[in-house]
């Protein structure tokens, strides 16, 4: 390691139980001057309370428009190593399976090209290769591709599609997730590498309610896996639990939030309700060995979900209640790009789907692109009788 | 030439030989201990999956490290988690105790299952971001070294998840965490006019605000910002350089509480304004760490079994909450922000 690295407020954070960011940074520094100087510069951070990265950069890779994060340091003649400092984001294998021979390629081409520092993952789910220069960034994109690895998204794009586990390991799985991620990731290449939009678009897929990527939160498509008909009860299963000792009434029937379930404890009876049933997962969540989802299965696919900018939060909202998720996925691949049409069409310059949809109204969203409306996408019907009508409803 | 447009690898060359057989064909699944898993398919067939806390920012050697003990105990498979965990997938029940056995040697906690706090959602911080207000591996450290002990025990009421963003685009899910820590400004961006007539869009940078607060000054081709309407939610900064808003003594955290994004038993729901502000102060942050331990605790005793943090906020009220947790309320707590979409069903729970 470079002799003179001297971070004595960073070497706090090898003190503790939790593995350390630190020391992971100072096993890099020790082979690449680049992330030497990125630990110095986060030392000066660390003093001054401030970052010391300078606003944006605009660098990329021959074909696309996006994938790779510039980042200039606004003290490049301190922290020369650091300079130039560009984040690579490379698009993970469905559900972030991986075999080590494939991690070990990406290791060699980084090691070659960067910094020897990455992310596993990024929130919205790519490797991320933190910290290479403009020079590096072609024939590091050059050999990963070799080694059968592409770039994800960045910028007003579709950005890399994510998806929980799935039908890979778990038995909840109502969709396949993992296949359904990688169709449409392939499918729609052109809009993930050259973006074309207003902004940003990401889409998540969860094969349950249980939502393990979060994409009612962080995708503005979330496509949801859930049933149209009744979860299977193995009654004798379920007497199991009761007999180890579980209390299906308070930790299950009581919970229940349309009590769709009722425990008879005298006959060991589980009596179901399917039409209450509003397929929140907690009871198969309680007994995963007695419950399971119905058979009848496909996608609740809602839409909207973003952070605080510009207009606040919002969690994705149902727009369609239930679709099959059978491959070629010719029906969701239809309503993307219908929806990506209309949104090219009317979005104002950075505004999200969900903000446009906000925006023009769900009546006219809805009209425009060809969907039914469904009282599943609401909570409730408007409290105000300010209702747009058109032409066609009234009267001449 | 490079070939462009492959997309990601295969996913099914990926795959374990066991998952590969079973893919789809799962039965049912436990919790074998803190970080262990076990899934059974309806063949019969087992896999067990050893769950591990990591940093996220590694180095290579490390993810070289990790795949020397995949190749040695899975046959050369693993996978990472939503929550960037590392998961080793054993095919052979007699190697996970001599791997969890080694895990622990090098240091790396097994855990992260069922009833506990799981790894910390976070974001590039001062490490790599020109926008945040704080740093984001340092303080996810210094909470994870303070309440590491619900990392690898399930004796919570329920999952809670902790998340961090630095800066208000709330890169990663932080919106709907059962606590969120929050990087904030306080104070109204610097303009640079000169720097501003270069390299900025005005009319883009305009409609960047949330509050309308910023105005066109044609006369000298810059903007003005009417400082009273600014929320300094950093936008601006975002679209235009010269519009610098970092603040030393000013910037810091907030904590947010009562978010989730499971449907089970209740909607997902957004988390709420706790603790309006608390200072930066690396390399431990201890105001934030304590804030966030005494959260847990006082979650933890007084929620009931299987109740999210929301939950039992929702049940209890928030004006008990507060109370509870011995947080002053304060006028910054009421949204005085547009109304949102609530009428809209955010939610998979519906009836066919």
């Amino acid at each position: 390691m470079a002799e003179d690295l001297k971070t004595p407020l960073l070497d706090e954070l090898e003190k503790g139980p939790w593995p350390s960011f630190v020391t992971e940074m100072k096993k890099a520094a020790e082979k690449k001057p680049a992330a030497a100087d990125l630990m110095r510069q986060l030392e000066q951070s660390y003093v001054d309370k401030k970052g010391h990265w300078k606003h944006g950069g605009i660098v990329g890779v021959k074909g696309y428009g996006g994938g790779v994060i510039g980042r200039y340091s606004d003290s490049p003649e301190q922290f020369p190593g650091v300079a130039e400092f560009h984040t690579m984001r490379v698009n993970q294998p469905s559900g972030w399976f991986y075999t080590t021979e494939a991690l070990r390629k990406i290791c060699d081409v980084w090691e070659k090209h960067g910094s020897g520092l990455t992310n596993f993952h990024g929130s919205t789910g790519d490797v991320i290769l933190l910290g290479t220069t403009t020079e590096h960034i072609q024939p590091a994109f050059d050999e990963f591709s070799d080694a059968g690895f592409d770039l994800g998204g960045s910028g007003s794009d579709l950005r890399t599609p994510s998806c929980c586990v799935g039908k890979a390991r778990c038995e909840f799985a109502c969709i396949d997730t993992m296949d359904l991620c990688h169709d449409l990731t392939n499918e729609f290449q052109d809009e993930l590498h050259r973006p074309m939009w207003p902004y940003k678009f990401k889409l998540k897929i969860s094969g349950c309610a249980n939502d393990c990527v979060a994409s009612i939160a962080r995708a503005d498509c979330s496509v949801i896996g859930t049933w149209r008909d009744a979860l299977v009860i193995d009654a004798e299963a379920v007497k199991e639990y009761a007999r180890a000792g579980m209390d299906i009434k308070a930790e299950v029937c009581d919970k229940c939030p349309t009590r769709a379930l009722e425990w008879d404890t005298a006959g060991m009876e589980l009596k179901f309700n399917a039409e209450d049933c509003t397929r929140c997962m907690h009871c198969i969540n309680k007994m995963p060995k007695a419950l399971s989802p119905g058979k009848e299965r496909g996608a609740t696919i809602l839409l909207g979900g973003k952070a605080t900018i510009l207009q606040s939060a919002f969690l994705s909202w149902v727009i369609v209640p239930f679709m099959k998720m059978e491959p070629p996925y010719e029906e969701v691949k239809d309503f993307l790009r219908r929806i990506w049409e209309w949104w090219d069409e009317h979005g104002k310059t950075r505004e999200r789907i969900g903000e446009l949809i906000y925006r023009k109204g769900m009546g006219t969203f809805l009209r425009e692109v060809g969907l039914e409306p469904s009282p599943a996408m609401v909570f409730r019907p408007r409290a105000n009788p300010y209702v747009f009508w058109q032409p066609e409803d009234v009267n001449k | 030439m490079p070939t462009i447009d492959i997309g990601p690898p295969d996913y099914r060359e990926m795959l374990p030989p066991v998952i590969k057989e079973n893919y789809g064909n799962w039965k049912y699944h436990e919790i074998l201990k803190p970080g262990v898993l076990k899934h059974v398919s309806h063949r019969g067939a087992e896999v067990y999956s050893v769950r591990v806390g990591s940093p996220r920012l590694v180095s290579i050697d490390f993810i070289r490290e990790v795949c020397d003990l995949a190749d040695q105990y899975c046959g050369g498979y693993l996978r990472f988690t939503s929550r960037h965990n590392i998961e080793f997938l054993v095919s052979d029940q007699n190697n996970v105790e001599p791997l969890v056995v080694e895990l622990q040697k090098k240091g790396l906690p097994v855990g992260g299952t069922g009833n506990s706090i799981s790894n910390m959602i976070h974001t590039q911080g001062w490490i790599h971001c020109h926008t945040p207000a704080t740093d984001a591996s340092g303080i996810v450290k210094a909470v994870m070294d303070e309440i590491h002990e619900y990392f690898t025990t399930m004796q919570l009421p329920a999952k809670l998840r902790v998340s961090l963003a630095c800066c208000l685009n709330m890169c990663g899910a932080v919106h709907c965490s059962d606590i969120a820590i929050l990087g904030i400004h306080r104070t109204a961006p610097r303009i640079d006019n000169e720097k501003l007539q270069k390299t900025c869009e005005i009319p883009t940078l305009i409609a960047s605000c949330p509050t309308a607060a910023i105005k066109p000054n044609p006369k000298e081709k810059t903007v003005v910002i009417n400082e009273e309407r600014c929320m300094y939610c950093g936008n601006c900064y975002t679209m235009c350089p010269a519009m610098d808003i970092m603040d030393p003594e000013n910037d810091g955290l907030a904590i947010l509480v009562g978010g989730k994004v499971s449907n089970a038993r209740t909607a997902p729901m957004f988390s709420r304004l706790a603790i309006p502000f608390l200072p930066n102060n690396p390399p431990r942050w201890p105001e934030v760490t304590e804030a966030v331990v005494k959260l847990v605790k006082v979650w933890a005793e007084n929620a009931r079994k299987g109740e999210r943090m929301g939950e039992w906020i929702e049940r209890i009220g928030w004006e008990k909450f507060f109370k509870l947790a011995e947080i002053p309320f304060t006028d910054k707590h009421i949204d005085d922000f547009i109304f949102s979409v609530p009428t809209f069903r955010s939610s998979t729970n519906f009836k066919w």
